[in-house]
């Protein structure tokens, strides 16, 4: 693909980690402040990016810091003052950053924070697992899942310029261990590239700006905390327009398409399975090896977790005979989250497909091809799990 | 055997310590440097020093989008023998396919360890001698890189070697690294 103002160079492929593709991203983009908790659940992103400042590749201020809580207030207040600020962190790490995720959003700070998604404790487990992100849902930061390294160094570029653009805080999502520790091939943009994509970082305003002083998170009582959260409300919905416009320029750098979610197979698709993460890889192949055998079906993978696209999704499983939700968190004592969110989107819709939800892969416990197959056999053979159904597990 | 199928499967049984991290690294970025699609993932993710660790290594002509563990897999590396009895090691290894034991014991006496029925090749090696003979250390990965070139020709010995110095040089040194790509060559010649 040639484009006049853009061109498409060279690609250069090299082999990744999840971790370490996220710190060549950061390499490239060069932030102004990272401040870090550095010891577990802390992941090889940071590692790998303290050497790059070591190495003098960047010029970024790390902050070590005595806990996530730190880390992110610390993230909070450099973003305030107009720096552009990063951090990452994991289970146990994003859940003892709950209280200030609100703060972060609230007070609309474009803060990135690279997660790689792990289990939560009792009992301990720090492996793949959705339980860490999902808990922060609803804490007003977008949220982009990832499949594959490649989606993570992409999503590293695009999540930082769609927080800058949203005044939104975003938390780009791979799995812990599958995808952060694991070598696959990437393709890199020129650093001249990502430059010119990422652009500079001007805030419209910052605290530090002595000619117009302005008051960041104030007290807002009964009579003005509802239309704050109403506007916060509204700037993620609009969040989707913004993400569809960065992501359309991002292809033109790098010849890759993000949409709001990813279809495979699924126009003619009579069954579906929705997933997100990087068993999306894995349904893929399943798909391929059953369409081989002449079975209509197809996959849907989620990206853009929030803002949720509840039209488009159900518009794209309007002709489904029936929908599987492959969910890798619980919600106790209600329905998984994955899988409440499509109930949602389907009720608000014309769309008749039968429902099913699943839960998998909880702690790390592995997820195979033939998971995924039956769950897919259950689906042309109209069995349908309303209530949710183990995949893997001994019960 | 040789690479003619679609994904090239390999499982490295070791203990936290032994490389085989590293070398699945080497193995994957020398396959990329000729063209292929790589992956290559810790089963155990975080170590601890002497604990029994799985590593897995996908080399394809295609882009390689599963994220499941390796169940069937074309190769086996076993670099501490004492995992024999304890891991299930030859799992779907069978006929046309091999599994490289670094071990001081002849083949007959490794055959012996593994379960009746057996009906892969077995490659037996004495990779942790032959690296302190050439390198002064311990450490048996970097022969046994060369073995599997040898015994699988997924891979040139030339590409191996050539990663080997791009990734190691600066931090091993130059005699250091040296050395290695010897150890690698010794694995490649071995019987």
């Amino acid at each position: 693909m040639q484009n006049k103002k853009y061109k498409i160079q060279n690609k250069q492929k090299k082999a990744f980690t999840g971790g370490a593709a996220t710190a060549e991203a950061l390499r490239q983009i060069n932030p102004d402040v990272m401040p870090v908790y550095p010891i577990t659940p802390q992941t090889p992103i940071v590692e790998a990016f303290a050497k790059m400042k070591a190495d003098g590749k960047v010029d970024t201020e790390i902050v070590t810091v005595e806990s996530e809580h730190s880390a992110i207030s610390m993230a909070v207040g450099a973003s305030a003052a107009g720096a552009r600020t990063v951090t990452a962190t994991s289970s146990q790490g994003l859940a003892l950053m709950n209280e200030i995720l609100y703060i972060a959003s609230g007070m609309r700070l474009p803060i990135t924070m690279i997660i790689s998604s792990r289990a939560l404790s009792a009992p301990i487990n720090i492996h793949g697992d959705h339980s860490d992100v999902m808990g922060a849902r609803d804490t007003g930061w977008i949220q982009l899942f990832c499949e594959d390294v490649q989606e993570v160094y992409d999503n590293t570029l695009i999540g930082m310029k769609l927080a800058e653009k949203t005044e939104l805080p975003v938390m780009v999502i791979m799995d812990g261990f599958i995808t952060s520790h694991s070598v696959e091939v990437l393709e890199i943009l020129s650093d001249k590239s990502v430059k010119k994509f990422i652009g500079e970082f001007k805030p419209d305003r910052n605290l530090l700006d002595i000619k117009n002083p302005l008051t960041f998170g104030p007290l807002g009582l009964p009579d003005s905390y509802f239309e704050f959260k109403i506007d916060q409300e509204d700037a993620i919905v609009e969040a989707k327009k913004k993400y569809l416009e960065i992501t359309k320029e991002f292809k033109k750098f790098s010849g890759r398409s993000y949409d709001l979610f990813e279809k495979y197979q699924t126009d003619d698709a009579e069954y579906i399975v929705i997933v997100a993460g990087s068993t999306a890889g894995t349904g893929k192949n399943v798909v391929d090896k059953l369409r081989k055998k002449g079975q209509k079906v197809g996959l849907l993978k989620i990206k853009l977790f929030r803002p949720f696209p509840y039209e488009e999704i159900s518009r794209s499983l309007r002709k489904s005979k029936s929908v599987a939700v492959l969910d890798r968190a619980l919600s106790f004592g209600s329905v998984p989250p994955l899988y409440s969110e499509i109930v949602n989107a389907l009720h608000s819709s014309s769309a008749t497909c039968d429902l099913s939800s699943y839960v998998y892969g909880l702690g790390g416990r592995d997820i195979f091809n033939a998971n995924i197959e039956k769950v897919f056999t259950d689906l042309i053979n109209g069995k349908i799990h309303k209530k949710t159904e183990y995949l893997n597990a001994n019960k | 055997m040789k690479f003619n199928k679609d994904t090239f499967e390999i499982i490295f049984f070791a203990r936290a310590g032994q490389g085989a991290k590293s070398a699945a690294e080497i193995l994957a970025q020398a396959a990329l440097a000729e063209g292929k699609y790589i992956q290559a993932f810790p089963y155990y993710g975080p170590e601890r020093s002497g604990a029994p660790t799985k590593t897995y290594v996908r080399l394809s002509n295609h882009p390689i989008r599963t994220h499941e563990p390796i169940v069937d897999p074309d190769l086996v590396v076993v670099l501490d023998e004492t995992l024999l009895k304890t891991e299930a090691v030859t799992n779907n290894i069978t006929e046309g396919e091999s599994i490289i034991v670094n071990t001081r014991k002849s083949n007959e006496e490794i055959k012996k360890i593994l379960p009746l029925g057996f009906s892969g090749n077995l490659k037996t090696i004495n990779a942790t001698a032959l690296a302190l003979d050439t390198t002064g250390q311990t450490l048996p990965n970097s022969v046994i890189l060369g073995k599997i070139a040898q015994i699988t020709e997924i891979v040139s010995l030339d590409s191996l070697q050539k990663k080997f110095r791009e990734i190691f040089e600066e931090k091993l040194g130059k005699e250091m690294t040296y050395k290695n790509i010897l150890a690698i060559e010794k694995g490649y010649d071995s019987l």
